[in-house]
């Protein structure tokens, strides 16, 4: 496998990555004194998923914010599709095909799963206010065909048992799995996922893999994720990227990862076994 | 469309009863599916439509007459319409259950030697072409056809197709294949084979029923008209497709009436689905209802104090009058009117909330239902009722008539049916439904069925003297003796501890023993509710299960069943002396249950052979290890260190150890 193509290359299981999407190039991040990325560059390219990896406080979360655009390097640049991105509002990020989650998750407790999913599709809503506040005409057409995309995520998903739940009554797993619905409701180009398997049981992590993997296929959604759990990540992604201390200590498939010594020493911890 | 009709006055089989409802109800709604949030729904001249296309599908692909079709997956249009088409082409319809795992799978579909499989989606899919990878497989299976086609663009299709697909090509050939169609069509008689299904197999390897066209219509049409059941009717179509019961309420009543066939958006939204659509007529088999009367117990345990006081004053009234009320009997008229005030307070929006609103006919089978769960229906106005009945009989052995309903009964025999009892006490029918074979295995049909065509159902029951209605006691083989040579009937005793809404599976031992003892499942709904509003907590099931709290409540109810067994002279050698609750649940997974959930009495002695010794050599705990199957299949063992309780008995029994001591 070349990694460094210009034109992508093709995974063990037979699916073809496309050229660069992102490219991040001598990322440094600094919150007063305190350097929380350091010199960092990695690229991610089309239809793959891209795991980011590291200890506590390696600076991954705040990568995830530089690539979603919510914080602005210091120094360094963000290349996306082929246009240097300079500092951005949310939903211009949003516009240009960039979906998250949160580790923390952050849905609308008070309203039902399916308006939730809705909220997604927000940006994709062009009709005028008063239509709206009315519901005629094309803010009606546009309803319909966008509740038709979400019904489709709920369908993809498995949630149709709880379309109309408040998302405040729902236990955490499923919790999550409405926050990627949301997340697909905008129909991203990439999807950002900040640790989705935290806290979750091994029944749920499975259920989880299996639909961020079924996402990657389905759609050929890029994937770019922040995880703990090791086997996860081993096993979802294409590629992984090692920060500790805000440094990039390694970049490559899964494997070459793991027997990379740094990484071990720094992460997977000497005295393992 | 051939037309048996003309030939006999009547259509001798499936197809041909829909030609007879194309005709007949053409623009009426003959199937519904939610999907995507919206009821989708096909007329009769749809569904005809869309049926002749699929079978000409088939037909493309190259299915012969004689063949089977295996059909894997959840209640789906589609999949009837797969049967249905199957058995235009002259093949027979296999339906399996779609939560087995590859292993079972592979068994079913090897000894039907499925040529075609229709697989609802890519789990499906991928457990078929497990079943294929096998070893010792038999490599009969030739095209596999799947509903869902999520996930499956990148498999290897040179022998598999997206039933749309089929459909489309069948459309296209229509002038080519229609006459073949029409002939093989033509070619069905009374005779032919309509479906063939599984026994869920609680003793050793499942069975292959074969049922005719003859079995299937003639029992619909019998208890069509027995129920008054009309083209008007609503049904959810939620049971597992192998299973007999919905054969006959979906394909086979559905058919002969002409009535609509509703299938849920998926196993999880039943209830919600259940409740748009409001269905007339309904089956569901005990646990259903028991579950459902437990989460609206939950429920009104943490309502407010109003509506609590509200809930319990007119189910008082209800639980009094409200059987009578719907038998027809006399009532008084303050009575009726407190009844009418409940029913519009109480009863209507408790129905509405459970989908039974519009309920004509409602059924339950499969295992005793507790008298209080029952009554509890009945006395919301609800007509339901009970059945006896098994796979061999296309269901139905007996029935319930309106106005004549007894929680301990299960009626008289349906229409067209005759039952003797043996000189062992065991029950045995003959009817137009009794069933043709066990496929490919005569040995076992020879010994069910005799050369006069009586069926042994394998139950032990007798006439109740008062009703004439006939009783079910238990399994006849599970009848067994005590020591001493009294009565052992576990199902009995199993029943009547089940009723008590914490236990959710209890298994009676004491064949040949001295005296019974019991290993006792919780429900982790009741007791998990329970456990919350008395501020205990647990992390695990286990954790639960083992609570001193909880065994006492269990010792309770397990003293409580004693007393009324011991009121039985027969019986009352079954009172529990001994028991345990078990560390987890049974599960059809690890092979502790039937699919159609049945508890398998020979692999718990094997399996937990431990905890039998400990039951009966007096230790008051016992540590165990038991292998557990995960539902991605892996497998893992849990440890737990299990309590034995002494338990009190009444009566002679305890006259009896007492002595023994």
């Amino acid at each position: 496998m070349n990694v460094h193509a210009s034109d992508g290359y093709t995974t063990a299981d037979g699916r073809q990555i496309g050229p660069v999407v992102m490219d991040l190039k001598n990322i440094t991040l600094r919150f007063g004194g305190v350097e929380a990325i350091k010199n960092i560059s990695f690229d991610i390219r089309q239809g793959e998923i891209r795991a980011i990896i590291g200890p506590n406080g390696a600076g991954k979360s705040s990568m995830l914010n530089v690539i979603s655009g919510f914080y602005v390097p210091q120094e360094g640049e963000v290349w996306f599709k082929g246009y240097r991105r300079g500092p951005m509002k949310p939903y211009e990020v949003a516009r240009l095909g960039i979906a998250r989650t949160f580790q923390n998750i952050a849905l609308f407790d008070g309203m039902s799963v399916l308006d939730n999913i809705m909220t997604g599709r927000l940006n994709r809503m062009k009709s005028g206010f008063l239509s709206q506040a009315i519901w005629w005409g094309a803010a009606e057409r546009e309803e319909i065909e966008n509740r038709a995309q979400v019904e489709k995520i709920i369908d993809f998903l498995e949630i149709q048992n709880i379309r109309k739940t408040p998302v405040g009554r729902l236990p955490y797993g499923l919790k999550k799995r409405v926050e990627l619905a949301r997340a697909l409701a905008a129909e991203p180009q990439l999807l950002l996922l900040d640790e989705p398997m935290a806290g979750m049981n091994v029944e749920e992590k499975e259920d989880m893999s299996r639909f961020i993997l079924d996402v990657n296929d389905e759609f050929g959604t890029t994937i770019a994720l922040i995880e703990h759990d090791m086997g996860v990540v081993m096993d979802l992604s294409d590629r992984v990227v090692v920060m500790d201390y805000g440094r990039k200590i390694g970049d490559g498939t899964p494997d070459e990862v793991r027997s990379n010594q740094e990484v071990i020493d720094a992460y997977l911890g000497v005295a393992h076994d | 469309m051939t037309d048996r009709q003309s030939l006999s006055g009547e259509a001798q089989s499936v197809p041909a009863l829909l030609a007879r409802n194309m005709a007949r109800f053409g623009d009426r709604p003959a199937y519904r599916e939610k999907e995507f949030g919206i009821w989708q729904s096909w007329s009769w001249a749809q569904t005809a439509d869309e049926v002749r296309a699929l079978a000409l599908g088939f037909l493309v692909l190259g299915l012969k007459p004689g063949d089977h079709v295996a059909v894997i997956g959840r209640n789906r249009p589609a999949h009837y319409w797969s049967m249905i088409a199957a058995q235009m082409c002259g093949a027979v319809p296999v339906p399996l259950y779609q939560d087995a795992v590859a292993e079972e799978m592979a068994y079913v579909l090897g000894h039907s030697g499925a040529r075609f499989v229709i697989c609802g989606d890519q789990e499906q899919v991928d457990k078929v072409l497990e079943v294929q990878g096998m070893p010792d497989a038999p490599q009969t299976i030739e095209q596999i056809i799947y509903t869902d086609k999520r996930g499956m663009r990148k498999y290897d299709h040179s022998r598999m197709n997206a039933l749309a697909d089929v459909q489309d090509e069948g459309r296209a050939a229509a002038t080519r294949l229609g006459t073949e169609l029409d002939a093989r069509i033509a070619a069905l008689d009374y005779d032919s084979t309509c479906v063939m299904l599984y026994t869920s197999g609680t003793t050793g390897k499942p069975k292959g029923v074969v049922l005719s066209n003859r079995n299937i219509i003639e029992t619909s049409k019998n208890t069509a008209q027995f129920d008054h059941l009309t083209a008007r009717e609503e049904v959810l179509a939620y049971l597992p497709m192998a299973w007999v019961g919905d054969f006959i309420f979906s394909v086979g009543q559905a058919m002969w009436s002409g009535f609509t066939v509703n299938c849920p958006e998926g196993a999880h939204t039943m209830m919600t689905d259940m409740r748009e659509i409001g269905p007339t007529y309904f089956f569901a088999p005990p646990r259903v209802f028991e579950g459902q009367l437990t989460s609206v117990m939950i429920r009104m345990e943490d309502a407010g104090r109003f509506k609590k006081w509200l809930f319990d004053r007119y189910m008082k009234i209800a639980r009094r009058v409200g059987p009578a009320i719907l038998d027809g009997e006399q009532v008084g008229f303050g009575d009726r009117l407190a009844y009418g005030f409940g029913k519009l307070f109480v009863y209507g929006p408790l129905k509405n909330t459970l989908g039974y609103s519009r309920i004509r006919v409602g059924y339950t089978a499969g295992e005793a239902i507790g008298p209080e769960i029952f009554d509890f229906y009945r006395a919301l106005g609800i007509n339901l009722k009970q059945l006896y009945g098994q796979t061999e009989a296309s269901v139905f052995i007996s029935q319930q008539p309106d106005g004549q309903v007894h929680s301990d009964t299960v009626g008289v025999p349906s229409p067209g049916v005759e039952l003797k009892i043996g000189d062992t006490g065991e029950v045995f029918y003959r009817s137009p439904g009794t069933f043709v074979e066990y496929y490919n295995n005569p040995d076992s049909t020879a010994s069910t069925k005799d050369s006069e065509g009586w069926v042994a159902t394998g139950d032990a029951g007798f006439f109740d003297e008062n009703t004439g209605h006939l009783r079910i006691i238990d399994r006849a083989k599970d009848v067994g003796k005590m020591a001493d040579g009294s009565m052992f009937a576990p199902k009995y005793v199993e029943n009547k501890l089940k009723f008590y809404p914490n236990i959710l599976e209890a298994v009676v031992l004491g064949n040949g023993r001295d005296y019974c003892t019991a290993m006792i499942n919780i429900d982790l709904t009741a007791v998990g509710n329970w456990a919350e509003r008395n501020n205990i907590a647990y992390a695990s099931y286990q954790e639960l299960a083992a609570h001193p709290q909880v065994y006492a409540t269990i010792k309770s109810h397990v003293e409580e069943v004693n007393r009324s067994v011991a009121e039985d002279p027969m019986l009352s050698g079954c009172q529990i002396h001994r028991f345990l609750v078990l560390h987890k649940e049974l599960d059809p997974d690890d092979g502790e249950m039937t699919r159609t959930r049945k508890v398998r009495r020979s692999v718990i002695n094997e399996k937990f052979a431990d905890l039998v010794t400990a039951l009966y050599d007096g230790s008051s705990s016992i540590y165990t290890e038991t292998e557990v199957t995960y539902e991605d299949g892996r497998k893992g063992h849990i440890k737990a260190t299990l309590q034995i309780e002494d338990a009190q008995v009444f009566g002679e029994a305890r006259q009896q150890k007492v002595a023994a001591e």
